[in-house]
């Protein structure tokens, strides 16, 4: 599933005007600083806030659908695992809310969890998941539900640095599981260099350098991103 | 020196909190000594007793539920309501809030001037349909939601307020309906704040006195509720009337022992 996206957004001051294009099984990195736009973009594609533009999914319009209906996928930064439901509980909500029986539901949920490596947390609560599993969980949660685009927001930031490496290798390998466009939300180049094919940079609301990771990383465009290659 | 500070005003302070603490537990120390415990069963087997033992709790339940499907839906709105202009929001407040301050006296007076016969909407339910609310069963539980209601929307708005709006973003995300959204997802998330609230609706309901008897009455087994019971019973049967206290102050304390890790904000607005 391609996804594509021209978009145009305001809030308050700040003036988001993106578009790039994300062919099906890549994943792409949207790279900036903090407050340059990427939550905007991401609420964007997901319906949770108005915009203007276009966001097309394998060419089927999204702009006029509500968040549920959207068939996007989101790990959201600090996970949001609902904390009444249990792990598989967490997991097959996606499937159960669009209309799959408990017990199938359920079935898919402990599939997913066993290919992500975590289906002996199966009956735990969030509050007991250390912030790797959280991450996993929330991970098989938004793949479960089955959507055609995949969306993490700083999906490393809220885990404890020692351990940051390590998740990181592990979700390479998680999200090659995903056949749709997947978009990371970043402003770590390691996160972007080891988890995308392609990096998309964005400051101040607008789109200042976009191609593979090799290329940005030789020929950074802009004082930001050249600082950040070193 | 190490020495903690003390405060110069202490002796001073000790004096009135000790008689302010003794005013509020002696007259309940008095009724539990004075209770008439070996004859208690007796007494609450009693016909008239056991009656309005038995209505009170009817209704109390009754009244409970009804506040409980009115009362969450507008808990959700006055939730929701912090995006409004600040004029109809501070109106809602006070509207909901307005019967926790009022006397339950002037409640039941009011209710008896909307539902009485010659009421407001009351003539039109007797012209019509032959219907008269005032001085029945169903009139005690109308004056019991009257004033309990409040407790249980405060109650569960405050836990909504406190609760996370993200989850039910992330619901969506997943694709649930707004509906699967606010069952699945909402509600178990504010149930310790429902059963807080519906647990103090209870009470309330369970206690009401004022707002019944002006705009119920009396009526043994009909209208006539613990509280009434109590009072009536205090001119000729005083043992029962302090089996009655007894009952309803257990009911109370119970309910604040099982509320003691849940106390909601927002009761305090």
């Amino acid at each position: 599933m391609s996804l594509s996206i021209a978009v145009a957004a305001r809030r308050g001051a700040f003036t988001l005007d993106a578009a790039f294009d994300v062919q099906p099984g890549r994943t792409v990195a949207l790279l900036g600083p903090n407050g340059s736009g990427k939550s905007t973009t991401l609420g964007c594609i997901a319906g949770t806030i108005d915009y203007e533009g276009s966001v097309t999914v394998n060419g089927r319009v999204l702009d006029d659908l509500p968040t549920e209906k959207r068939r996007v996928g989101v790990v959201f930064q600090d996970y949001l695992l609902f904390p009444h439901l249990t792990v598989l509980e967490n997991v097959a909500f996606g499937p159960r809310s669009t209309g799959t029986g408990k017990r199938e539901a359920r079935a898919a949920a402990s599939a997913w969890l066993d290919r992500l490596g975590i289906g002996a947390l199966s009956a735990r609560y969030p509050r007991e998941l250390s912030g790797g599993q959280s991450q996993r969980v929330a991970l098989a949660r938004a793949i479960a539900a089955e959507p055609d685009v995949l969306l993490l927001d700083e999906p490393l930031a809220a885990l404890d640095v020692e351990i940051r490496d390590d998740v990181r290798a592990e979700l390479v390998g998680h999200l090659a599981q995903f056949a749709g466009a997947t978009v990371v939300i970043t402003h770590s180049l390691a996160d972007a260099t080891i988890l995308a094919s392609d990096i998309v940079v964005l400051e101040r609301g607008r789109i200042t350098q976009r191609g593979p990771v090799a290329d940005v990383l030789a020929a950074p465009a802009t004082p930001w991103v050249r600082k950040l290659v070193g | 020196m190490a020495r903690r500070r003390r405060s110069f005003l202490a002796p001073a302070l000790w004096l009135p909190a000790g008689v302010a603490l003794a005013f509020l537990v002696l007259p309940l120390l008095a009724l539990i000594l004075r209770a008439p415990w070996a004859q208690l069963p007796e007494i609450l087997g009693q016909g008239a007793v056991a009656q309005s033992l038995v209505l009170s709790l009817g209704t109390g339940l009754v009244s409970t539920v009804i506040a409980l499907v009115l009362g969450i839906p507008l808990a959700l709105v006055l939730a929701r309501s912090a995006e409004w202009p600040a004029v109809p929001r501070r109106l809602l407040r006070a509207l909901i809030t307005v019967p926790l301050v009022l006397p339950p006296v002037v409640g039941g007076v009011a209710l008896l001037l909307l539902l009485g016969r010659r009421g407001l909407v009351g003539q039109y339910l007797y012209d019509w349909f032959g219907v008269t609310i005032p001085f029945s069963t169903p009139a005690v539980v109308i004056a019991q939601v009257f004033v309990a209601m409040p407790f249980l929307v405060l109650a569960v708005e405050g836990a909504l307020r406190a609760s996370d709006r993200r989850f039910e973003v992330a619901a969506a995300t997943l694709g649930a309906s707004r509906f699967t959204v606010f069952r699945r997802i909402t509600l178990p998330i504010v149930a310790p704040g429902i059963s807080a609230g519906a647990l103090l609706c209870f009470t309330r309901a369970l206690g009401e006195f004022g707002a019944t008897i002006t705009f119920a009455g009396s009526f043994p087994g009909v209208t006539q509720t613990l509280p009434i019971s109590t009072y009536l019973q205090l001119q000729t049967d005083p043992d029962a009337a302090i089996a009655l206290s007894l009952v309803l102050m257990l009911v109370s304390v119970a309910v604040l022992v099982s509320l003691r890790d849940r106390w909601v904000p927002g009761l305090t607005a």
